[in-house]
């Protein structure tokens, strides 16, 4: 690879500070419709990881009295958290940098998030907001794994308005808005710390506050549907493309590298995970198919656009196996993480940012060589964890006290979510209705 | 008259159904049910967790007879629905005190 790029943040940077709102700035770039049409895909194939993809793995996983609730607060990620993104997200994670720790208010409801690309830019502005506010959605859209089958509805919606606000968004700020992180050299491709350690450091602390669901270690609670959780799980891998080589902003060499990074480390995943489950308990599963490509996937997140293919296939392998194992970590820390979200995005993501450092190419590294560089990760996930865990604590005491209880009374969790919150059944199919 | 009541399993309904239709006994009621008498359940394995399922999927059959055609049915059933394996099923035979066609109001063996 010839092109050296810079770190994301310093890009980001110069293509906000081209837009402040002052008169039409004589800095401009030139709209390249190659980068923007791919751009615009990869927006939408992120939108579809919320929905239907992430949304048929978790609701798949779920027991049956409980469908519903699952995808409906998926769609209502897609609601509420892309219009909070317009109105006040987008500003704290890209606004001008205050102290390296957040954004300035400047670009409130997208004001001067115009359609002409900064200086250097190929695309435009808005399309870049839009962009990043898919990840503003389906991150908080992770933790529902989390806390399913039990939380309130209301508390779930306020807690998901929170958290984005004020935990992904300075978050992003840190690391690509031109914050601290990424001034420190942070790498971090298309969200490793952001997205995956951020929301798995998240889903324990909810999973230890909210408590282990009813019947939890007793009653037998196997997936309702698995076919969904493999549908979803292959929407997951396909719109991963748009996640991580839309990352690259533009459809350019780096976008191809992320791209086949992020097809290796899938398909290794799955094949590792097959493997370990094979070896281990006897036969091969397509849930461990499902979550072993999906392992994959987030490992290679903050690494795609900085390793090498075969790199990735390595990250892949070990993600694969690490993640079976992770899954059991929930255990050991006595939380009912239902859907694995600390296993799979918690372990995954924190393996896919040491990873980086370890495996990324030259070019990339900080002026202190590759030690450095693996530093710098460690600090980064230390960080997230340090940041997301206990800004999560706070943002759920607060949600409980305005809610009355961050969980559902006894009856509606034995009867189910669908009834319980939203008076609706997920399946009315044969010939008794029920 | 009497009701007989045959847990089988579910692979063996079409072959159970042709059978009684040879003998021309006509009409019968199928439910999907699960159950387990001696016949040992299976593990399944969910990310790692191991889940023991004791109940089997089986169907449940029901028919009305009259007593003289008892034993034709009784002999259609048990060898239509036998594999020789565990888990074959089992058939029960009870007292029926009335049958009512509801069409046409008509009681008893003329309403079977």
């Amino acid at each position: 690879m010839s092109k050296i790029c810079k770190p994301l943040p310093l890009a980001l940077s110069a293509l906000v500070i081209g837009l402040l709102p002052s008169v039409a700035s004589a800095q401009e770039g030139t709209l390249d419709s190659g980068d923007t049409a791919w751009m615009m895909v990869s927006t939408a194939f992120v939108i579809m990881m919320t929905a239907p993809g992430l949304a048929l793995f978790y609701g798949g996983l779920v027991r049956r009295a409980n469908v519903l609730s699952v995808l409906m607060q998926c769609l209502t990620c897609m609601g509420v958290l892309t219009l909070v993104w317009i109105v006040i997200g987008y500003t704290l994670a890209f606004g001008p940098d205050i102290g390296g720790v957040i954004g300035g208010l400047d670009h409130m409801g997208l004001a001067g998030i115009g359609l002409t690309p900064g200086e250097g830019e190929t695309i435009p502005p808005l399309l870049f907001a839009v962009f990043q506010g898919t990840f503003a959605v389906i991150t908080p859209a992770l933790i529902i794994g989390a806390f399913a089958e039990r939380m309130k509805f209301s508390a779930f919606l306020i807690f998901s308005v929170l958290w984005s606000i004020c935990i992904y968004a300075p978050l992003c700020h840190w690391v690509w808005g031109g914050g601290w992180l990424g001034a420190a050299g942070d790498l971090d491709f298309a969200g490793g710390t952001v997205v995956h350690i951020s929301s798995g450091t998240a889903a324990l602390v909810a999973a230890l506050l909210i408590g282990k669901r009813l019947g939890y270690g007793s009653e037998p609670m196997p997936p309702h549907n698995l076919p969904f959780t493999v549908a979803g799980a292959a929407l997951l891998w396909v719109g991963w493309f748009g996640f991580n080589a839309g990352s690259a902003l533009g459809a350019n060499e780096d976008a191809v590298l992320a791209f086949a990074t992020t097809n290796t480390a899938a398909a290794a995943a799955t094949v590792s995970w097959i493997l370990i489950e094979w070896w281990t308990l006897g036969k091969p599963t397509a849930l461990g198919a499902a979550s072993g490509l999906v392992a994959g996937l987030v490992a290679i997140t903050p690494a795609c656009g900085f390793v090498s293919p075969m790199a990735a296939l390595i990250i892949g392998l070990v993600a694969g196996v690490l993640c079976f194992y992770g899954i059991r970590l929930k255990e050991r820390l006595g939380a009912d993480d239902a859907l694995d979200v600390v296993g799979i995005h918690g372990v995954g993501g924190t393996w896919g940012a040491l990873a980086t450092g370890i495996f990324a190419l030259e070019g990339f590294l900080v002026e202190g060589g590759r030690m450095s560089q693996f530093i710098v990760q460690l600090e980064g996930v230390g960080i997230t964890i340090l940041f997301a865990g206990v800004g999560s604590w706070i943002l759920l005491k607060i949600t409980g006290a305005l809610t009355g209880g961050l969980r559902v009374d006894e009856e509606a969790e034995q009867l189910g979510l669908d009834l319980g919150e939203h008076s609706e059944r997920g399946y009315i199919l044969g010939s008794s209705g029920d | 008259m009497k009701k007989v009541e045959a847990i089988i399993k579910p692979f063996k309904l079409d072959e159970v159904k042709e059978s009684l239709g040879a003998i021309g006994a006509q009409g019968l009621t199928v439910t999907e049910v699960k159950g387990f008498g001696r016949q040992k359940g299976h593990t399944e394995l969910y990310r790692g967790a191991e889940y023991v399922v004791d109940f089997l999927p089986k169907v449940k059959l029901e028919i009305i007879v009259a007593d003289d055609r008892l034993d034709d049915v009784v002999e259609a059933i048990e060898k239509a629905a036998k594999t020789g394996r565990i888990g074959d099923g089992k058939i029960f035979v009870l007292p029926v005190d009335d049958v009512v066609r509801i069409r046409t109001g008509e009681h008893g063996e003329e309403a079977l």
